[in-house]
Order: C-alpha cells, then sequence, then structure tokens
C-alpha cells in the first residue's frame, strides 16, 4: 500500500515535470522542472531498495549537472524566451506518442498474458545496500570503475579548455584574424 | 493491482524516455536538447534499477552508476562547446549554427 501510493505520487509528479521540461519555452522553467523531476527519480531509486543510486543520483546530478547549467546559463540569455521554428509539429508528436504506445505495450505484455516471470532471490546477504554496491564495484567492476575515473578526468580537462581559457576573447575567431593576440599568446607560453 | 511490480517500472521508464524523445525531436535550442537527452538518459536510469531489483542482482545499479558518470562528463563536455558556440554565433538556435545546406 506505502508503496502503492508512493510509486504513483513519484510517477506522476516526474512525468509532469518532464512535460514540462519539454515544453517550456523559457530555460529557467525548463531547468528548474528539470531538476525537480531528478529528484523524484531519485526517490524510485530508494523505493527500489537501491539507496546508494538514489544518493548518488541527488548528489551528482541534482547537485552537480544541474549547478553546472545554471553556471553555463550565465553565459547565454536567461531570461527571455526562447523562440524556435518547428517545421513539423504533428509528426513529432506522432512519433513519441507512437513510441510511448509501444513500450507501453511491450512491457504490459507479461501483465495481460500472464507468462510469470518468476523473480530470482534477492541478494542473500545481510549487510547494506552501499557496502553490497562497493564490494561489486571494487572487484568484479574494478576495471570500468577506473575507466570512468580516467574519463571523468578527460571531461574535466576538457570543460576547463573549451570554456575557461581566455573568457574574454573568441577563441574561434582570434583563430582567423587578430595576429597580434596570437602572438601575444605564444609571448605568454614561452 | 495495488502491488507495484516491476512493469510498473519499465511503463514509466517507456513513458519518461518517450517524453525525452519527444523533446529531441522538436527542441530547436542546443541546451534545450541537452535537457531532454538528460531526461532520456534518467528514464534508461530508472529501468536498470528495476530490473536489477527485480533480479536481486546489483549489475543493474553499476550500470546505472556508469550511465550517471558518462552523462556527468557529456555536461561537462558539451558546455564548454555550448559556451564556445554561443561565443562564435551569438546564439544556440540549431538553424542559426547550422552550417551545410541541404
Amino acid at each position: 500500500m506505502y508503496e502503492f501510493i508512493a510509486f504513483y505520487v513519484f510517477a506522476i509528479s516526474t512525468i509532469i515535470l518532464f512535460l514540462i521540461t519539454v515544453m517550456s519555452k523559457n530555460v529557467l522553467y525548463a531547468m528548474t522542472s528539470l531538476a525537480g523531476g531528478m529528484v523524484m527519480i531519485s526517490g524510485f531509486f530508494f523505493l527500489l531498495g537501491a539507496d546508494f543510486l538514489g544518493v548518488v543520483q541527488l548528489i551528482v546530478y541534482v547537485g552537480a549537472v544541474m549547478a553546472l547549467y545554471a553556471f553555463a546559463m550565465m553565459f547565454f540569455d536567461a531570461t527571455k524566451d526562447i523562440k524556435e521554428k518547428h517545421q513539423n509539429p504533428a509528426l513529432v508528436f506522432l512519433l513519441g506518442g507512437l513510441m510511448a504506445v509501444v513500450f507501453v505495450v511491450m512491457f504490459s505484455a507479461p501483465i495481460i498474458g500472464e507468462v510469470a516471470l518468476d523473480p530470482r532471490s534477492v541478494i542473500p546477504e545481510n549487510v547494506g545496500n552501499a557496502q553490497a554496491v562497493g564490494m561489486v564495484l571494487f572487484t568484479k567492476y574494478l576495471v570500468p570503475f577506473e575507466v570512468a575515473a580516467v574519463m571523468l578526468l578527460v571531461a574535466m580537462i576538457a570543460g576547463i579548455i573549451l570554456a575557461g581559457k581566455k573568457m574574454d576573447y573568441s577563441l574561434t575567431e582570434c583563430e582567423a584574424s587578430d595576429e597580434e593576440l596570437e602572438k601575444e599568446i605564444l609571448k605568454g607560453d614561452a | 493491482m495495488l502491488e507495484i511490480g516491476i512493469s510498473h517500472y519499465l511503463i514509466l521508464s517507456g513513458l519518461l524516455f518517450s517524453i525525452g524523445f519527444v523533446g529531441v525531436l522538436r527542441r530547436k535550442n542546443l541546451l534545450m536538447l541537452f535537457f531532454a537527452t538528460e531526461v532520456m538518459l534518467n528514464a534508461v536510469n530508472i529501468a536498470f534499477a528495476a530490473i536489477g531489483n527485480y533480479y536481486g542482482d546489483l549489475s543493474g545499479q553499476m550500470f546505472a552508476f556508469f550511465v550517471i558518470a558518462v552523462a556527468a562528463s557529456e555536461v561537462a563536455v558539451g558546455l564548454g562547446l555550448l559556451i564556445l558556440l554561443y561565443k562564435k554565433y551569438g546564439s544556440l538556435d540549431l538553424d542559426v549554427i547550422s552550417s551545410m545546406k541541404g
């Protein structure tokens, strides 16, 4: 009963918030509703017994990624409404609706057809979720974990190089013209 | 009916993925396009966690972790590129940015 109420509250609020994200004309509204929807999604993770994943979702997505978006939005005009030229809006909604129908039919087929997929036994060990995640992550998934660490480092350096260098100049424009600036940069390096 | 099974989570995940799909198809602003991809990634994460819970297996959660890591690095690099594009064109509209004809 408790799970029933929680699931439907989270599901309806997530769908509404993400619909606002996709439909809104205002960047601020879209970003705020996206952050809210991600908080609601972490609720699903807690319901599913994936406590650590829920906490990571809150910290990484709502904390870090949305903060990054908020910082990046300082470079763009966030207050004025975005004008988008839609060439064929009906087709988009037809395709999206078809996709939703296909998913719903596909995933609800086991309910209607009574093809009972037996759930296997749950994780037997009497440890918490975070501890179990740690034990799996540092044994079976150790190599992907390290590769992910390197990937994050590369992404961080790429972000700094792309956005942080000479922020008052346009890097792409000075490439074509402005030889003096180029010399200045070269002098600074030497 | 009062019992929430794996189908509920999977159907919800499919619906959220479709919402993100509509966003990717219909958005012309690059920043809003990024938001729509985030919606799709989150939808897939729910499906991973639900299936992992159903089979009593932690692999689903592991894959969700790696999806989160990929999403974080995608945002870091993508926003850097977005800032460069905005400096160059003064707009993030795909119709303004596109340089190839056809």
